[in-house]
C-alpha cells in the first residue's frame, strides 16, 4: 500500500505508530494477527531447539548441545547464581524461559521475511512484567510473611524517623507501580523505537530511489545506514532480553533477601 | 514536516536520564577497572541504579504519547 502511495509522487509520509497496527490475516479474527502468530512460532522454535539440543546429551557435546548448554549455563551461573544466592535453583526455569522467549521474539525484528519484533506491541511486555511482578511479591511474602514483607518495604530499617514521610510513599510506588511499569515499558520502548528507526531508513531509502535522479544516488547511503542499524538492533535485542532477565533476578533477590 | 511539541519536550527531558545513565556506567567501569574482582558486587548495584534512572526517561516517553 505504502509503495503505491509513494509511486504516485506524494510527499514522503514518515512511518508512525500506525505502522504497528497490523490487520488480521483471516477476515476480522482479532487473534490471528502477526504478533500473536509470531509468539506461537517462537514457542515452537524454542521448544524444538532445546528438545533437539538435550535429547542426545553426551559427555562430549554435539554442536547443538553445546549451544543449548551455553545459553543455559549463562542464565544459571552468571545471572541466577551470582544475583540470587543459595536459593537460586528454584528460579532458573523461570529466568531461562523468560530470557529465551524475549530473545527469540526480539530477533524476529531483524529476521528476514518476519521482520516484526513481537515486543513492540505493548501488551506482550505488560504480561511478562505482570508475571514477574507476581513472582517476586509471591516469593517475598512466602519467605517473610505478608506483614513483615510490607513492613520491610514501607519502613526501611536504619533510617531516621522523619525521613519516612518522604521515603514510604516512594518505596511503595517503586515496588508496586514503578517496577512492573518500567520493566515492561523499557522492553516495549526499545523494540518500538528500534523498529521505527529501521522503517525510517528503509522506507526513506525507497522513497529516495523513486525520486528525482539526484536523489537516486543518495538512496544507497540510506540503505547502508539501515543495514548498519540492523546490526545495532541485533545488539540492542540481546541487551534488552538480558536486562529484563537481570532485573527480574534482582527483584527476586531483593524480595527473598534476609535483610533489606 | 509533522510531529508535535511533545516529542521535542521528550527529547529535552531525556537529557537528564541520559547523563545519569552515563555517569552510573562510568562509575561501574571505573570500579571494575580498579578492582576486577568487585565486578559481581558492583553489577547488580549498577543495573538497579540504571533501572531507576531510566524509569524517568520511560515516564517521559509515555507522557509524550499520552498528552
Amino acid at each position: 500500500m505504502r509503495v503505491t502511495q509513494l509511486s504516485q509522487g506524494e510527499g514522503f509520509k514518515p512511518p508512525s505508530a500506525a505502522d504497528f497496527d497490523l490487520p488480521p490475516f483471516f477476515g476480522d479474527n482479532a487473534f490471528a494477527t502477526k504478533p500473536i502468530l509470531l509468539v506461537f512460532l517462537s514457542v515452537i522454535l524454542i521448544s524444538v531447539f532445546f528438545i533437539m539440543a538435550s535429547r542426545k546429551a553426551a559427555v562430549v557435546p554435539s554442536r547443538m548441545q553445546f549451544a543449548g548448554e551455553s545459553v543455559y549455563s549463562f542464565i544459571r551461573n552468571d545471572l541466577a547464581k551470582d544475583l540470587i544466592g543459595h536459593e537460586f535453583l528454584r528460579f532458573v526455569p523461570y529466568l531461562f524461559t523468560l530470557f529465551t522467549f524475549i530473545l527469540v521474539n526480539n530477533f524476529f525484528g531483524i529476521v528476514p521475511l518476519l521482520q516484526f519484533p513481537t515486543m513492540s506491541r505493548v501488551s506482550f511486555p505488560y504480561v511478562l512484567a505482570a508475571i514477574t511482578f507476581f513472582v517476586f511479591h509471591y516469593v517475598g511474602i512466602r519467605k517473610q510473611g505478608p506483614v513483615k514483607y510490607i513492613r520491610e518495604i514501607m519502613f526501611m530499617p536504619g533510617v531516621p524517623k522523619a525521613v519516612y514521610v518522604l521515603l514510604t510513599p516512594i518505596e511503595l510506588a517503586t515496588f508496586f507501580v514503578v517496577r512492573p511499569l518500567t520493566l515492561s515499558l523499557r522492553l516495549f520502548a526499545n523494540m518500538f523505537a528500534g523498529h521505527l528507526l529501521l522503517l525510517v531508513f528503509f522506507l526513506g531509502g525507497e522513497h529516495l530511489l523513486m525520486g528525482a535522479l539526484g536523489l537516486k544516488f543518495v538512496s544507497p547511503f540510506a540503505f547502508g545506514v539501515g543495514i548498519a542499524l540492523t546490526f545495532f538492533e541485533f545488539m540492542i535485542q540481546i541487551l534488552q532480553a538480558y536486562i529484563f532477565t537481570l532485573l527480574t533476578a534482582l527483584y527476586i533477590a531483593g524480595a527473598i533477601a534476609d535483610e533489606h | 514536516m509533522e510531529g508535535s511539541l511533545n516529542l521535542v519536550g521528550y527529547g529535552l527531558a531525556a537529557i537528564g536520564p541520559a547523563i545519569a545513565t552515563g555517569m552510573i556506567f562510568a562509575a561501574y567501569i571505573n570500579g571494575v577497572a580498579r578492582q576486577p574482582e568487585a565486578r559481581s558486587v558492583l553489577q547488580p548495584i549498577a543495573f538497579l541504579g540504571f533501572a531507576v534512572a531510566e524509569a524517568l526517561a520511560l515516564f517521559g516517553l509515555v507522557l509524550a504519547f499520552v498528552l
